[in-house]
């Protein structure tokens, strides 16, 4: 349940921070909430992972949609040197994930210094 | 211990982020890139977007409403003049903003600043000829005319509106993708446009590589390979026309004939050159000879082919003048279009009006050079260049009385060394207000006010075609020449004294020009503007084949509609081949071709000479007659300095028809003396091992072999669009080539109501993820067209209009 909750604030968080802050401001996102919200390590680093790997994958998604895809196929020759749409959106998710991953992580870690053991 | 977790932990998380979020380790800063609240998932315009807005800017003056149409074309309708151009500014940097920093950058000489130090080379040359002393120049003037300093003031606002709107996410994508941001707009990057199209327009010389051919031929020969008249040409202004006499009448210098022209100055400085075929065809004929009754005026300038196109539609309607047609991102007024009264289009006037002069200087340290028989102090101009990623670049440009010091022993061009020194010598540099000819002609109602209006033009100098609805059609050559001397400037010339300077402009009342003419048609294709019966020298190289096509054509056209003009501007007939095919049919030895070799020449045989899409015959000829050309020429070549200037294309067909014993067909490195037909099968083999290469890469059809594509300005392929299915090239009406060719087709027949057709081949939205990106290329490759809807006031609800922009005073 933790878990999820966790997973959950981390993407509405970072989502509504994105909308006026610089990108990165997503580790912070992930940071706060696994600071808040202690968990096992690994779990922290995934709830962080997967709340930005299916937020940035839905948001391209979306965005990618109603431009009836045209600039993700551009994009995927840009970034990827191939017509590949699902590759770039992988790549979106896992670049999102891994940072708030790392966030997340770093968060939980944060917290282990002020608690007793 | 559990500090240290978080240690390397928020250490990684940093690390990560400085590496997705900057170019230092990685090619792209990826995480800004992709993310999809700021990055380039943001620039994937909805569908369905709706550009319908109500914005408020304090600088504005009165109410502005812009109504969009289906092609995104927009109609600006404002109640006071100069309101029109702030709205015009701040759609062109809504729908251009990149393209439009990118140009002026180039113009200025400020390239590595976007892009790094392989742009310093570039931007050296362009401060070196002086782009931004010749914008200094001409901003001055512009602002010393209240309707130019007016219009551009207002348009600079309006960019600058604009600019002020963006934020992370909003900015351009070719911005994110080179980490930049947008700098303010000025009237100054006005400036800086539009001496991008005077260099781009009036910057080609041939004056080094004419020196080197001059140089290094006989004089016999020279006159051979390099002719001062073609044979074949039909000037703008027709030939018999008669001329005044001169009101100046230059004096070539003492030597000119024993050295200037016979010997000259060794040389070997190769420049940076604008392509040498940013020609066009425009042309207007009188009521007399169409349909309706009513004259119609046809343009298509041919430019570089770029994404975002350099053209951008747009009305501009106000309570002093309504007018619709292609404009320039990056300068207010409609260029090439039409308004209520009248149609007006240009092409290039091509006349040489760069010219480069030796100069000495006392010693190393330039300070003073020779001149007049004493030494005369120069003046330093020291360029600061900017480079992305590197120190600053300094670069100390010397001013004489010619211009400035192009070349020296800091800086020869891109690939020769050379320790002399020469001045560059262009009109560009001289004051002008050129854009105030495009303000006074979007509000011309008859040919007076087109006389008027373009006379303002003086660089670079255009074939102006005009043809109102009162019936009148004209073609001026219009431009501030320079009056020379026979061959002044055809070379590098002595620059030690003021005898070799230019000794005045041609009086504006001795410009060739064409008004109702009783052939009933005006024309111009880049050729020479008038025959040898005009009493100023007009260089030697031009371009003959467009011209002699669209005048033979014109004079044999009668009840003309404009799907005729259709046809005719997207014409593929090749005028050349119709004069080499017989020549090559006699002359190619059909005894000694092998089985494959055979099966080419009866493609060649039954080709049609048309240079169509689908055409293979016309890829037997052209692979023939580039071998032809080589094989006439190789030889004598073969030892000769470079940089050195071919003889013109028109030099060969001439020669080729006159004389079937040209002295050119003998190889000379060979001991037995060859003729046209040993020279035509020769080429013809040759030609076959190519086209057995094209015709196994399935290549064989003209229009994959030419294989046209428009590149985005950033030279990104999948910005760009590759492989397009479309007939032309060289010396053919329709003159698309593999990056060059029409840039802005457009038909105007000026009956009561006005029906006008035009297409570019690119898209309203500059944005890569709009779907109006490119939306244009498919019609303008297939050779059709758009209506183009001169929107009246009334008409603000009718069901074109798809979206609508309110700007009001606020």
């Amino acid at each position: 349940m933790k878990f999820f909750i966790s997973l959950l604030l981390i993407a509405l968080l970072s989502f509504a921070l994105s909308l006026f802050m610089p990108w990165w401001i997503i580790a912070v996102a992930a940071f706060v909430v696994a600071f808040a919200i202690p968990q096992k390590p690994w779990l922290a680093f995934l709830a962080g992972f997967l709340a930005l790997f299916i937020l940035w994958i839905a948001v391209s998604f979306y965005i990618s949609s109603a431009n009836d895809d045209l600039l993700v196929h551009k994009m995927s020759v840009l970034f990827i040197k191939a017509d590949n749409p699902i590759l770039l959106f992988l790549l979106t998710g896992l670049i999102g994930g891994i940072v708030a991953g790392f966030g997340g992580l770093s968060g939980r870690f944060l917290r282990q210094v002020f608690t007793k053991p | 211990m559990r500090i240290i977790s978080f240690i390397i932990s928020a250490a990684i998380t940093v690390l990560l982020i400085l590496i997705l979020n900057t170019k230092m380790v990685a090619p792209a800063p990826l995480g800004a890139l992709l993310a999809p609240q700021h990055g380039l998932w943001q620039n994937a315009e909805p569908a369905d977007k709706n550009f319908s807005e109500d914005l408020k800017f304090a600088d504005l003056k009165g109410k502005v409403s812009v109504y969009f149409d289906e092609r995104l074309v927009p109609h600006i309708i404002a109640e006071q003049e100069n309101d029109a151009y702030f709205v015009q500014g701040y759609l062109h940097a809504k729908f251009r903003l990149f393209q439009m920093e990118l140009q002026t950058h180039f113009a200025a000489g400020r390239t590595s600043e976007l892009v790094g130090d392989v742009a310093l080379q570039h931007d050296r040359e362009f401060r070196r000829l002086g782009m931004t002393y010749a914008a200094e120049v001409a901003l001055k003037e512009m602002e010393a005319n209240p309707i130019t300093k007016q219009s551009c003031d207002a348009y600079t606002l309006g960019v600058n509106a604009y600019i002020k709107t963006l934020t992370e996410s909003t900015l351009p994508i070719e911005y994110k993708l080179l980490g930049k941001k947008p700098e303010q707009w000025s009237n100054f990057k006005i400036a800086l446009f539009l001496k991008l199209m005077s260099n781009d327009l009036a910057g080609h010389d041939i004056d080094f590589e004419m020196t080197n051919a001059q140089q290094y031929f006989s004089k016999e020969d020279f006159a051979l390979l390099y002719p001062n008249n073609q044979d074949s040409l039909d000037p703008i202004i027709p030939k018999g026309t008669t001329y005044a006499a001169p009101a100046i009448k230059p004096i070539a210098p003492d030597d000119a004939d024993s050295v200037y022209l016979n010997k000259g100055f060794v040389t070997a400085v190769e420049n940076e050159k604008p392509d040498p075929s940013n020609g066009s065809n425009n042309w207007a004929v009188s009521g007399s000879k169409t349909k309706s009754g009513a004259p119609i005026l046809c343009n298509d300038p041919h430019l570089k082919l770029s994404l975002p196109s350099i053209w951008y539609e747009m009305q501009l309607s106000t309570p002093t003048f309504n007018a619709y047609g292609a404009t320039f991102p990056g300068s207010p007024s409609v260029i090439i279009g039409f308004n209520d009264s009248c149609a007006f289009g240009v092409t290039n006037g091509g006349r040489d009006v760069r010219d480069y002069y030796e100069i000495q200087f006392k010693d190393d340290s330039r300070k003073e050079y020779k001149f007049n028989n004493e030494w005369k102090k120069t003046e330093f101009r020291i360029e600061e260049l900017k480079v992305a990623g590197k120190p600053n670049y300094y670069d100390t440009v010397a001013y004489t009385v010619f211009g400035p010091v192009m070349y020296d022993k800091n800086f020869s061009g891109s690939k020769k060394t050379n320790n002399k020194n020469y001045a560059v010598c262009w009109k560009a540099h001289d004051p002008s207000n050129d854009l105030l000819m495009f303000n006074l002609m979007n509000r011309a109602k008859n040919y007076n006010d087109y006389l008027e209006a373009v006379q303002n033009l003086k660089v670079p100098g255009q074939n102006c075609a005009f043809a109102a609805k009162n019936g009148d059609i004209a073609m001026r050559t219009q431009g501030e020449w320079p009056a020379k001397w026979k061959g002044q400037g055809d070379f590098v010339m002595p620059g030690i004294d003021s005898s070799y300077m230019w000794q005045g402009m041609i009086p504006q009342n001795e410009i060739p020009f064409q008004y109702n003419p009783e052939r009933g048609f005006v024309s111009s294709a880049n050729q020479k503007p008038a025959d040898s019966t005009y009493p100023y020298y007009l260089g030697r190289e031009y371009p003959v084949a467009r011209g002699l096509i669209i005048n033979k054509r014109l004079a044999a056209m009668q009840q003309i509609t404009p799907e005729d003009m259709m046809a005719l501007q997207t014409d593929n007939y090749n005028i050349y081949a119709e004069e080499l095919m017989p020549v090559f049919l006699k002359n190619i030895n059909v005894a000694l071709l092998n089985s494959t070799e055979i099966k080419y020449f009866s493609l060649l045989r039954s080709w049609n000479l048309r240079n169509d899409a689908d055409s293979k015959g016309a890829t037997v000829f052209e692979e023939l007659y580039k071998k032809f050309k080589a094989d006439v020429y190789k030889d004598e070549f073969l030892k000769a300095p470079t940089p050195i200037q071919l003889p013109f294309e028109s030099t060969l067909i001439e020669g080729t028809l006159r004389d079937s014993a040209y002295k050119f067909f003998d190889d000379v490195t060979t001991t037995q003396k060859e003729t046209l037909a040993d020279i035509a099968t020769k080429s013809f083999k040759e030609a076959v091992v190519e086209l057995t290469k094209i015709d196994a890469a399935g290549k064989l059809e003209w229009a994959k072999n030419k294989d046209t594509h428009i590149n985005h300005s950033l030279r990104q392929d999948a910005f760009s669009r590759m492989h397009l299915n479309i007939g032309g090239g060289r010396n053919m009406i329709n003159a698309t080539r593999e990056e060059h060719g029409p840039s802005w087709r457009m038909i105007v027949s000026l009956t009561a109501k006005t029906e006008a057709y035009g297409v570019y081949p690119g898209g309203q939205n500059g944005n890569p993820g709009s779907k109006y990106y490119d939306a244009f290329v498919d019609q303008w490759a297939a050779g059709m067209y758009y209506p183009l809807w001169l929107m009246t006031r009334d008409e603000t609800k009718d069901s074109r209009v798809k979206w609508v922009m309110n700007f009001g005073k606020g």
